[in-house]
């Protein structure tokens, strides 16, 4: 369901792409399917490795950063941390999609001091059940963060619980160099938008690379067309529940998408993300919307050679300046074994030396403190970041502003559904809705 | 080397056999020693336990919580029962529902009709003492020691449609996993193609074993090659037989992981234990509605099971 950073970076160029979905985070997956059917979670388990008692030199730190650079950025620092306080950082990596699936077990059985998450519905529901620590005195020493950022880090009851650290922005990617080649321009709005991936299909690419095998990447289609049609507000309404599916609102982004998908790359359901973004290294297609880690699927050399453009205008009076920027950070356990270590530890995740090091290390994010040096961001980054720092309003992603149950079990068969025959919006949408009131209301 | 236990078992028996004997009360319970009544009462108990805690409790535990709306998170007193909600949304407002069930029941009849005779056809034609036999059985038996986890990896390669091997061979741009349509036809196929090597291994064993001098008779008496394999072996092989019955529907039933491994048993691939781990597994946590859809589960097992008990008990009685 996550939205991975940097999977299959070597894989991928091992094997062919097909197989890149379908690496060992899917087999795990699998595997702790298993144990969690055996009531076991397998986190839980993993969360017993003790520490150390309380007023010791070290803090336990649950990640879900198993890929390569992400994994290396947070080795580097927490060692950054313990060179400045002295106290050591036990990481306890597990898989990241294994991490999401167990986070129940793990934060109800003996959770780490300090683990990764993302901001969204699910951060303030932990926060909600007491599943989570408090950190507002922690964010009293912190700077250099948006109130955008702010926002995203609270909880229903107005205190902070998270601490973000890194965030990618979901925009249209394109080449370069074949925008040159056909001489296209960035669209202004749906129409010229539609006229461009018109042309391209004539000019004999595919115009807008598509894939939804693993179910999430149709949510960052649906998020787009409905912030664009429908603004911010609504989509935060409509994941809350509080609006209807069967609305003309809403039927009107499924009538727009079906107009669409002819456009789109067929037999989306059998590919995954990473085929759609090899067809557009390849040059076979023309743009695919995504987020800014589709650049792990280009060579290195031809990194300099990727672009974007946040998704056009559709109605003028909701303009184009929102979309979806899912935020990485920290939270805190609610008995953390050491809490004042556990509080030095995300004060320094969310300073300037740690956002530092990752600008350093990972060229897949944005970091989202402010305040560090972003000179060493490429050209890619530095465009993400602009376009992120002029968005009027952020969303995380549909499946982090929304129940996961609600996510997992009715929308994502529901756009599979969709997809596979874009005629039936009415029977489908009444579908959602009766789903969605038994869901909610439980 | 095998029959060892056999001898040391007779030999334990014999020792209280004899102090018995000797005894004055009543009949039965003279046959057994203390030491005896002691081993008796653990062999029955503890396996008891062990399937009471193991298989029973959790059921009965699926079945009450069938009845929540229970998200796994928080105590149990705070779990709240809404009767038959759950099973109401499963059968009126769950889509997937009704696709699960008919690729559950298309599964069995594929297993049941093609993979497994194919199997022990197989099984025949080895037996048969071919050249490079053993070749072939473990090239055919090779599918069963990998995992079904690796099975789905190597057959995306083949499937895949952009990039697989079975589109590049035929030309076609068939969407072997995506089109809803075909990706269960090749799904059972991958599924089948390992079936057969575990029923051709299980049905070899079982004619290894038959005793070659029913065979000579056989041919003795003028029987064809196929009429001695139907009159003759294949009744002699009846205990193989069910497990391999048993097997074929175990399998069915239980089919889950390549579902799994290619789409998580979405679109087209929708199974029973797929929807339940959906539901209960991972972050989604409807525990309660999931437990609704393994309670169905179970309860389509059990007919199997019965169904199966009663074929065996009414086959020993005659």
């Amino acid at each position: 369901m996550s939205r991975p950073r940097t999977q299959a970076e070597y894989l991928a160029r091992l094997v062919p792409p097909s197989v890149a979905g379908l690496n060992r985070r899917t087999l795990l997956a699998g595997a702790a399917g298993a144990g969690g059917l055996l009531g076991t979670g397998l986190l839980a388990g993993c969360g017993d490795s003790d520490s150390g008692g309380s007023g010791s030199k070290t803090v336990s730190m649950g990640s879900n950063a198993s890929d390569p650079t992400p994994k290396d950025v947070l080795a580097k620092v927490s060692g950054a941390f313990k060179t400045s306080s002295g106290i050591e950082v036990a990481i306890n990596t597990v898989d990241h999609n294994t991490f999401q699936e167990n986070i129940n077990n793990y934060l109800q059985g003996k959770p780490d001091d300090v683990f990764t998450w993302f901001a969204g519905y699910r951060m303030r529901f932990f926060a909600e059940r007491g599943l989570a620590g408090d950190v507002s005195d922690v964010w009293g020493k912190l700077s250099g963060f948006s109130d955008a950022f702010k926002k995203a880090s609270t909880g229903d009851d107005g205190k902070q619980y998270f601490v973000p650290f890194s965030y990618y922005p979901w925009a249209v990617f394109y080449r370069k160099s074949v925008w040159q080649q056909y001489g296209y321009q960035v669209p202004k709005n749906l129409d010229e938008f539609t006229a461009l991936a018109n042309q391209m299909k004539k000019d004999g690419l595919i115009p807008i690379a598509f894939a939804d095998k693993d179910g999430w990447p149709a949510m960052g289609t649906f998020d787009i067309l409905n912030l664009r049609i429908n603004g911010y507000q609504f989509h935060v309404d409509l994941m809350a529940g509080k609006e209807a599916w069967t609305s003309d609102k809403v039927k009107k982004v499924f009538d727009t998408w079906a107009g669409l998908l002819p456009l789109h790359q067929p037999d989306a359901l059998g590919r995954t993300w990473q085929e759609a973004a090899q067809s557009l290294q390849q040059k076979k297609s023309g743009m695919y919307l995504l987020g800014l880690f589709v650049a792990q699927q280009f060579n290195a050399d031809e990194q300099a050679d990727i672009d974007f453009f946040t998704f056009p205008e559709i109605d003028s009076v909701i303009g184009a300046k929102a979309l979806d920027a899912p935020i990485d950070g920290y939270m805190m356990a609610r008995k953390p074994k050491s809490e004042a270590n556990a509080k030095k530890l995300l004060e320094y995740i969310g300073g300037v030396d740690a956002a530092n090091i990752s600008v350093q290390t990972d060229p897949g994010t944005l970091v989202a403190n402010t305040g560090a040096d972003t000179s060493g961001y490429s050209a890619l980054q530095k465009k993400a970041a602009e376009l992120v720092g002029s968005a009027t309003e952020i969303a995380q992603f549909l499946d982090r502003d929304t129940r996961p149950d609600f996510a997992s079990t009715v929308i994502i068969p529901a756009l599979q559904q969709f997809i596979k025959d874009p005629k039936d919006v009415g029977g489908l949408l009444t579908s959602i809705e009766n789903q969605k009131k038994s869901i909610f209301t439980s | 080397m095998s029959d060892l236990p056999l001898i040391q078992a007779d030999r334990a028996v014999e020792p209280p056999a004899a102090t018995t004997t000797s005894g004055g009360r009543g009949r039965r319970l003279r046959l057994l020693s203390r030491t005896d009544r002691v081993v008796i009462t653990l062999m029955v108990s503890v396996p008891l336990l062990l399937v009471t805690a193991l298989v029973w409790l959790p059921a009965l535990a699926t079945v009450v919580l069938s009845g929540t709306d229970w998200d796994g998170i928080g105590p149990l007193a705070d779990i709240d029962f809404v009767g038959g909600r759950n099973y109401r949304d499963v059968f009126t407002i769950y889509p997937p529902f009704v696709p699960a069930v008919q690729h559950n029941l298309l599964w069995l009849a594929a297993l049941f009709l093609v993979a497994t005779p194919f199997g022990m056809f197989l099984a025949v034609l080895l037996d048969k003492e071919l050249r490079g036999g053993r070749f072939y059985q473990t090239a055919l038996y090779l599918p069963v020691v990998l995992s079904l986890a690796l099975i789905g990896f190597v057959w995306q390669l083949i499937y895949s449609r952009d990039q697989g091997l079975l589109n590049a061979v035929l030309g076609t741009d068939v969407d072997w996993y995506g089109d809803p349509g075909v990706n269960i036809w090749a799904v059972m196929l991958a599924s089948g193609w390992r079936h057969v090597g575990y029923i051709m291994l299980l049905y070899l064993a079982g004619l290894k074993g038959v005793d070659p001098s029913l065979r000579e008779a056989a041919s003795v008496d003028g029987a064809s090659e196929p009429k001695a394999f139907f009159r003759v072996i294949f009744p002699v092989l009846r205990p193989i037989n069910i497990i391999v019955l048993v097997v074929t529907v175990i399998e069915s039933l239980r089919a889950f992981d390549l579902v799994w491994v290619v789409n998580k048993g979405r679109n087209g691939l929708e199974l029973l234990s797929a929807l339940v781990t959906q539901n209960v597994v991972g972050e989604a946590s409807r525990i309660g509605f999931g437990s609704a859809l393994a309670t169905i589960m179970l309860v389509v097992s059990l007919v199997f099971i019965t169904v199966y008990l009663v074929t065996v008990m009414r086959g020993e009685d005659r």
